[in-house]
């Protein structure tokens, strides 16, 4: 006799753990006519629990070291190269084609990889020793905006995802993520690798639902710093910016674009969320100044 | 015991005057715009008199651009960027840049003086800061023209098209080069407007371009009001807008420009804790207090306008500080002894006298020095305010003036977290002589420039900018030119 599955039920992800969404609603996820899952319909209030969260999670997680950031993104890729086929299997029950599903899941794990290999080099690459005219030591760095809110791509459920995050937790952010709403089985499941992967709770916050409740509260909470909105529609862009004034959060848009494409690995992802710190110090001006060898 | 004080103030800081002469000084009766290379009328027909905040006497009359004026300096940008500045190899347009700067060099004291007359800043303080430092700005990204290729490793960067820039009164001519040198050096053309009550040295910007042999249309230098600028803001053919100013106008102009192609940099308010912990070099930073908030009568965004000290030494540097202003020279902005010059306008003076009288209100301690203020034109004593809270209105808000809020705090968490509890995140000053203590601090503050046991200091290759409220983007440094690039 055939064994019973066990279906799984998707949850969200907020400050580390898996509740269902407080207000109790669900959106059904259907491929084919067929329900494949009770999905989250999160509310404003699940938005904002997962700000407390990541709020509360960027100080210490920006504070790490740069190494330990590597290696704990390292160890993303770690674990979701282990449950390769879990992923697989959830992008071919949304309706992706399977060869394709294998190129997602593999490119998100060398994208993981990618952004892992960055997070104790990008300081380097965008920070200056600045010669100013005058006895000071002067230099800027970057340092992380802190939370983002990110609007995931629609389009790309599991690589556009990775792509987000990963980009934006290497630079010491943390993050709340509203999946994909067609395709959000990967995200729940992505947020299981999240789990154990040495990520703190509270870094990465994914809740699933509909964007057009959601999005007003992404771009106008006042303990966001930045908002990622990844899509191309011109109403939804103007409003977020429109929105965003309030406390001058700062707005990027990336436009539905083709995940597979190598012009994703791109430093400059982590650098849009980047603040760029300049400090000054006197030098002393005393005794052999002026000596050479 | 207390040591009694004995400076008498009376004797030893009677300094005689020494005036910068104006002989030299030719200002014309009217000043038009500078639109396509050429001087031309305003089509409003409108001027608009400029006055020394000082005395308050007509300096000239500036013009006032209209809608019409923006659409023809705009489209001579437009016509500039296709047809000449696009076309001209980096090295080329820098060389230009270098003519540029090498002419305020020139007619740097000219500049200073018009400088200090038209907005009543020390000739100290317009000598050996605005005018040479603006000289230094477009000196610095000349250089930068013909090497944009090694700014931004891996990327090809691409100008913007035309610049629409807006500046404030405080640092009119330092402002301008802020703005104008990066745009152009990028491959940009500029539309640029001075502000209403500070018109003068971006005229005399206009003639120096114009001497350098600019091709037509690259910078337009448009004088007006708040409305001007608005329609530089919202002209369909603008790509990129740059303004600093107040925070509150800051997102009158984002909120102008949503849902457009325009890219923009805001640099905006701001409210600078400025922080003494006890193992400071006491009268060194005293003297970092004083240049933090009464630098250019305070009109400074990034003005150190909250002072936080260690509970330990308050009343060494209260007193200390009250000694200090007491010595502080007050009067005519053109005379070299000058420490303070003129508030900037009658609005700014009543905006601060406004804060002032809220501060008594909430019940905080006011301190003056005692000193006589000229009869004429606008005055304001710098004014320290004690018994103030976190809560309270002149630690929150920008007042733009000589006017200090002053705290204490006992340990560095306290202060951390009251130096931060502000929308504004533009500048941060820290004094102690323990290294450690410096880098945990410059970490923790949440502030776009850090002075470390220094104040409101400003050079074209430091980026200067805000986190938070205060804005974003940056000016100065390599930094400075991604504002006004595109990348494929």
């Amino acid at each position: 006799m055939s064994r019973i599955e066990v279906l799984k039920t998707y949850k969200i992800f907020i400050g580390g753990k898996f509740p269902r969404t407080e207000s109790g609603r669900y959106y059904p996820l259907k491929h084919n006519n067929k329900i494949i899952a009770n999905m989250c319909l999160s509310s404003v209030k699940d938005f904002r629990n997962a700000v407390v969260s990541a709020k509360a999670a960027q100080g210490s997680w920006a504070g790490k070291t740069t190494y330990n950031r590597s290696q704990i993104l390292y160890r993303m890729a770690e674990v979701l190269e282990g449950r390769k086929a879990q992923f697989i299997a959830e992008l071919e029950t949304q309706g992706i084609a399977p060869k394709n599903a294998v190129q997602e899941v593999e490119l998100s794990i060398d994208r993981l990889i990618y952004y892992a290999g960055w997070c104790d080099k990008y300081v380097q690459i965008h920070s200056s020793v600045n010669p100013v005219s005058g006895s000071f030591f002067n230099f800027s760095v970057p340092e992380p905006m802190g939370v983002v809110a990110v609007v995931a791509p629609e389009n790309s459920g599991l690589l556009g995802l990775v792509t987000q995050i990963c980009s934006i937790i290497a630079g010491g952010n943390t993050c709340v993520v509203l999946a994909s709403e067609k395709l959000p089985l990967c995200a729940v499941s992505f947020s299981e690798v999240i789990a154990t992967s040495d990520v703190p709770g509270g870094v990465v916050n994914i809740i699933t639902g509909k964007q057009n409740e959601l999005i007003n509260n992404f771009a106008s909470h006042m303990n966001v710093n930045a908002i990622l909105y990844c899509g191309s529609d011109k109403k939804v862009i103007k409003n977020v910016q429109d929105l965003a004034i309030e406390n001058i959060k700062r707005v990027f848009i990336r436009e539905n674009s083709d995940y597979f494409d190598a012009k994703h690995d791109n430093l400059y992802y982590i650098f849009d969320f980047q603040e760029t710190k300049t400090t000054w110090h006197p030098i002393e001006q005393i005794g052999g100044s002026g000596s050479g060898y | 015991m207390k040591k009694k004080h004995t400076i008498d103030f009376s004797s030893d800081w009677n300094l005689v005057p020494a005036p910068e002469s104006t002989a030299t000084i030719k200002l014309k009766e009217k000043y038009d715009l500078y639109i396509n290379g050429k001087f031309v009328a305003p089509k409003s027909g409108v001027y608009f008199d400029t006055i020394n905040p000082a005395n308050e006497e007509v300096l000239c009359q500036v013009a006032r651009a209209n809608a019409e004026d923006i659409d023809f300096a705009v489209k001579s940008a437009r016509k500039a960027f296709n047809t000449t500045w696009s076309k001209l190899s980096g090295k080329e347009r820098g060389k230009y840049m270098y003519r540029i700067a090498r002419i305020i060099q020139e007619r740097a004291r000219e500049f200073a003086i018009v400088e200090s007359l038209d907005g009543g800043k020390p000739i100290r303080e317009s000598r050996d800061i605005d005018i040479p430092l603006a000289a230094a700005h477009f000196f610095y990204y000349a250089g930068w023209a013909d090497k944009l290729a090694y700014a931004f490793p891996n990327r090809k960067p691409k100008a913007l098209g035309v610049a629409g820039q807006i500046i404030p009164w405080n640092f009119p001519l330092l402002m301008a080069a802020w703005k104008i040198a990066p745009a152009i050096a990028a491959g940009n053309t500029v539309v640029i407007k001075s502000s209403k009550s500070t018109p003068l040295t971006l005229h005399l910007l206009a003639e120096v371009i114009h001497e350098a042999g600019l091709p037509a249309g690259v910078v337009n230098i448009i004088s007006g009001n708040g409305e001007t600028g608005s329609f530089i803001v919202e002209h369909p053919d603008v790509d990129k807008i740059a303004f600093t100013g107040s925070t509150e106008i800051g997102k009158v102009i984002m909120k102008a420009i949503t849902g457009t192609h325009k890219k923009a940099s805001m640099e905006l308010g701001g409210k600078a804790a400025n922080i003494i912990f006890e193992d400071a070099p006491l009268d060194q930073a005293v003297e970092g207090i004083v240049n933090g908030i009464f630098f250019n009568q305070g009109h400074v965004c990034c003005a150190g306008s909250r002072l936080y000290v260690q509970e330990s030494v308050f009343d060494k540097v209260l007193q200390k500080l009250k000694d200090r202003l007491q010595s502080l020279t007050i009067g005519d902005p053109l005379d070299k002894n000058t420490d303070i010059g003129a508030i900037n306008s009658k609005d700014q003076l009543k905006d601060i006298n406004k804060y002032i009288e809220i501060g008594l209100q909430e019940g905080a301690h006011i301190y003056q020095p005692d000193c006589k203020l000229p009869s004429k034109g606008f005055w304001c004593k710098p004014t320290l305010f004690t018994n103030v809270s976190q809560s309270n209105r002149i630690t929150q808000e920008e007042i733009f003036g000589p006017v200090l809020a002053i705290q204490t705090f006992r340990t560095i968490d306290e202060v951390i977290e009251k130096a931060n509890n502000s929308p504004y995140g533009l500048s941060a000053g820290v004094w102690t002589d323990k290294g450690s203590k410096i880098f945990n601090m410059t970490t923790k503050l949440k502030a776009g420039v850090i002075w470390a046991n220094t104040f409101n200091k400003f050079d074209p290759a430091s980026p200067f900018g805000g986190y938070k409220e205060s804005g974003f983007g940056r000016e100065g440094g390599v930094h400075g030119l991604a504002e006004y690039l595109k990348f494929d």
